[in-house]
């Protein structure tokens, strides 16, 4: 991969020759693009009748589904995400500082397993049904494996993205855009929905567009729930219907989907600036009166109970079971592991992402939007999906490099790149370049060109600029990116079985081990340890983000 | 990527491959914790080292494919006849000469091609709530499609191969027409959803919510240990057809030697370890399956649900015919 340097400043100008940012833009996203290639190759090989079997039988339900669901999650999420990012950033209440990063928890749960608990908790064979059948002869009261339940679950589990990335926008402009809409006489109320939430609006839309594209590619939640989407038909194209090529072209359909739903978004707010507010901004929060404040602690304390406590609680429960059985000195390994990976995949996605945010900065028209566009497609990749489009060039690409070591080393190998971390940790950046890549760029939106101008005009390096103007006002959404993509990472499978070496097993991989047979209980304690090792970059932040606050 | 590091790497992997000739690497979707103690037994046994990494079989095949002739594993193992029938029709597998396999493994539960072999069954078979429901009332698969079920028949989801080897096998018993039929009447008697896994229906059945459902009996094994008060029980369907055809569905999670693998011999012999007497316990017990090998008896809580005829149609129809009944099910309405 070609990195340019960053901060090189003016090179180009006249001409066609290339300009660093949009050279590395282009790396980044021709890396991206190796699984989009892949995918397209597959339709030199069209199976008229397979598609016609799944336009016919299959797809006219799910797209019904999967229309419902993304309404639904993206309603879901948008509520509780922004209405908790308000009440958290501006509002003053007690047991506030507390909830703020509490309400970040769910995050370490995996959607799947939130859903499987809330299965076995709800469904008819379960105890809350099981209980009202019995004591009080209450039948067919409701059904969890239904779009609702769906909806219910997917929002509990995502709506934190929002939360965070939104929180962050209230934090540092929030309450003045509310006191300057009071000012020209709006309501509390008006002034929110007038003023402070079209403010927000790029930072609820990144939010939610990672929203929208885990739910769109998600597998696991909707097998649990038998809720067929999208995914699941480009699933069953390839395990059912052997038909990998079918699989990537219906996979080639959806990018396309996402991103003609990007594009229109970012056009849709095109005509808006959104400038920065004094960091100061958040010390002036609204204190609520005392009912209101009661609700506010409420609101919150029930959305973590249930899309945390009671899910842990269950999980707790379960490991407690097969603890004996299963819980051994492995565990630090598979811990290590997922730590491991999280930490570099980290690194990378953060560094990869805040160049390509500044390569737009740098290059507001032209190739590097789209650039970008492509780069952050792989979080909407289905993810076995993008495993096997990432993986087979790599063993191609292993495959000529073996027969040269062959022929010039007498290297009798099977593996050079394949079972390597650096193929694992471009497989990863591939995919979660968007988790890092939605917080950082809408963070950077806030820096008006003013601040880079006034800088400038005051002499300021481009390294200066960086690191003495930019730094400061984007350390919170580095940090977004960072909780967002380590958390992410950890929970990820399909890449991870796929491209692992021999040993390096996870959390995840554990959870998959599990489950692949059903033992959904056994696979409460790898579940419950990613949830305890994904609350420390919560901690981490939230104790950074007080320390600097005071 | 830098030359040095490149360099550095091609020596380590050269080092590697030379100092561990005789191991065995094997691509497995059949979980962790239900070979990695078998192949402990193996390397204590004989010393061989025995290397593995698990995933789905759809990704695990795409990775044998894409790695060719660099491929660095000797076996790939399946929890299911019909990925193994795939993975011979990529050309993925290599047909291979062992007397005791096939002694230890019957001619039905393996490759007519030796490609490969099944190493434990997997038995699908009814389970009936005792309260609401008499064993005289039940007879055959294809029975729960008479309406006198409606509303009381739970599936599990028809994305689950287990279901699609099944109705595969009944396309290749009565024909795709009678087959669709069947399946149809299934999907009129549903009491519910299909749900995502055997042991939700079985809960579902023990529970009341439907009265019978299809399952895989080690799923039933493995909630009757945990709650032997569960209002369900084991029925063995097609026993009293006259066919030779007729008996209840199964299905074998089995291994073949990959096309290319660098150590063919050392995967044949681990092979047929796991199909040996010593073996065989270890390998079906540990997850309540059936053993593969006839004259080996299933742990006594397997044996304990008495003894059943089989359907002797070839597992390898559950690949070959597939596709069919997964078009089949979509057709039908079965979700």
């Amino acid at each position: 991969m070609a990195v340019t340097t960053p901060g090189t400043g003016l090179i180009a100008g006249a001409g066609w020759r290339a300009h660093p940012w949009v050279v590395y833009a282009a790396c980044v996203a021709a890396l991206v693009l190796v699984p989009v290639g892949v995918n397209m190759l597959s339709f030199l090989r069209v199976d008229g009748d397979m598609l016609g079997h799944l336009t016919h039988f299959v797809l006219p339900e799910l797209l019904v589904n999967t229309f419902w669901l993304l309404l639904g999650v993206g309603l879901g999420v948008s509520v509780l995400g922004v209405s908790l990012a308000w009440l958290m950033a501006i509002c003053e209440f007690p047991g506030r500082r507390w909830f703020e990063w509490a309400l970040l928890l769910p995050l370490a749960l995996p959607a799947y397993v939130t859903a499987f608990v809330a299965i076995d908790l709800l469904d008819f064979s379960c105890p809350v049904q099981s209980w009202l059948r019995q004591a009080w002869g209450v039948t067919g009261l409701f059904e969890i494996r239904s779009r609702g339940g769906v909806v219910l679950v997917m929002s509990l589990a995502l709506y934190p993205y929002v939360y965070l990335i939104a929180k962050s926008a209230f934090a540092t402009q929030g309450a003045m855009a509310l006191e300057a809409a009071q000012s020209l006489g709006l309501t509390r109320t008006r002034g929110f929905f007038r003023v402070a939430l079209p403010m927000a609006r790029p930072w609820i839309a990144a939010g939610l567009m990672l929203v929208m594209m885990e739910t769109l590619a998600d597998f696991g939640t909707m097998a649990v729930f038998g809720y067929d989407t999208f995914t699941t038909a480009i699933y069953k194209a390839w395990y059912s219907l052997f038909s990998l090529p079918a699989a990537a072209q219906l996979a080639s359909v959806l990018l396309l989907f996402v991103l003609v739903a990007v594009v229109i978004e970012q056009r849709s707010r095109a005509h808006m600036r959104y400038g920065a507010v004094g960091r100061h901004a958040v010390s002036r929060r609204i204190p609520l009166s005392q009912g209101l404040a009661w609700l506010a602690c409420a609101y919150a304390a029930v959305v973590l109970v249930v899309a945390f406590v009671i899910p842990v609680t269950q999980l707790a429960f379960w490991s407690w079971q097969v603890m004996d059985q299963d819980l051994d000195a492995r565990y630090w390994g598979f811990a290590w592991h997922s730590v491991a990976l999280a930490v570099m995949a980290t690194v990378l996605v953060g560094v990869t992402a805040l160049l390509l945010a500044y390569a737009g900065r740098r290059h507001r028209d032209g190739a590097v939007p789209w650039l970008q566009r492509i780069a952050t497609l792989g979080y909407a990749f289905p993810g076995a999906i993008l495993a096997v489009g990432f993986f087979i060039p790599v063993a191609y690409l292993d495959n000529w490099l073996i027969d040269m070591a062959r022929a010039w080393f007498g290297f009798q190998g099977t593996e050079i790149l394949k079972g390597t971390l650096a193929v694992m940790l471009l497989a990863y950046l591939v995919r979660f370049l968007a988790v890092g890549f939605g917080p950082i760029d809408s963070g950077l939106q806030r820096i008006t060109r003013n601040t880079d101008d006034a800088a400038r005009s005051l002499g300021s390096s481009t390294w200066h600029l960086l690191s003495r103007v930019h730094w400061p006002m984007l350390s919170v959404s580095l940090q977004t990116a960072a909780v967002l993509t380590f958390v992410d990472v950890m929970k990820e499978m399909p890449i991870t079985l796929m491209t692992r070496p021999f040993g390096w097993d996870t959390l995840a991989v554990r959870v998959f081990e599990m489950t692949s047979e059903g033992e959904w209980e056994r696979a409460a304690l790898p579940s419950l340890a990613m949830v305890v090792v994904g609350i420390l970059p919560v901690l981490l932040l939230t104790w950074r983000t007080s320390a600097t606050r005071h | 990527m830098k030359l040095n590091q490149l360099i550095a790497m091609l020596a380590l992997a050269a080092c590697a491959a030379t100092a561990l000739a005789e191991e065995v690497v094997v691509y497995s979707a059949r979980n962790e914790q239900l070979i990695k103690p078998l192949f402990d037994a193996y390397t204590r046994d004989t010393g061989v080292q025995i290397k593995f990494i698990t995933g789905s079989e759809g990704p695990l095949m795409e990775r044998l494919k894409a790695e060719g002739q660099n491929t660095p594993a000797d076996l790939l193992l399946t929890v299911d006849a019909g990925n193994l029938w795939q993975a011979s029709q990529e050309g993925l597998l290599r047909p291979i000469q062992s007397k005791i396999l096939q002694d230890n493994v019957p001619a039905h539960l393996r490759d007519p091609n030796n490609e490969w072999f099944g190493l434990s069954v997997r038995a699908r078979t009814l389970v009936y709530n005792t309260g609401k429901v008499k064993p005289s009332d039940l007879s055959t698969y294809e029975h729960l499609a008479d309406p006198k079920w409606k509303g009381r028949l739970c599936l599990r989801s028809s994305k689950k191969v287990y279901n699609q080897s099944l109705v595969a096998m009944m396309i290749t018993e009565y024909g795709e027409a009678k087959a669709e039929a069947i399946v149809k009447g299934w999907v009129n008697n549903l009491a519910t959803l299909p749900f995502p896994d055997d042991t939700k229906a079985i809960e579902a059945v023990a529970n009341g919510q439907c009265d019978v459902t299809v399952v895989n009996t080690y799923y039933f094994g493995r909630l009757i240990e945990k709650s032997p008060m569960l209002a369900a029980a084991i029925f063995w369907p097609n026993q009293k057809l006259s066919s030779k055809d007729a008996g209840v569905h199964v299905n074998v999670s089995g291994a073949g030697v990959t096309r290319h693998a660098k150590n063919p011999a050392g995967a044949q012999k681990l092979m047929e370890w796991l199909s040996s007497d010593k073996a065989q316990n270890l390998y079906a017990d540990k997850n309540l399956e059936y053993p593969v090998n006839p004259r080996i008896r299933p742990d006594s809580i397997v044996a304990g649900w008495g003894d059943f005829k089989q359907s002797l149609i070839n597992v390898k129809e559950a690949g070959s015919k597939q596709v069919q009944a997964v078009k089949l099910m979509d057709r039908a309405g079965y979700k």
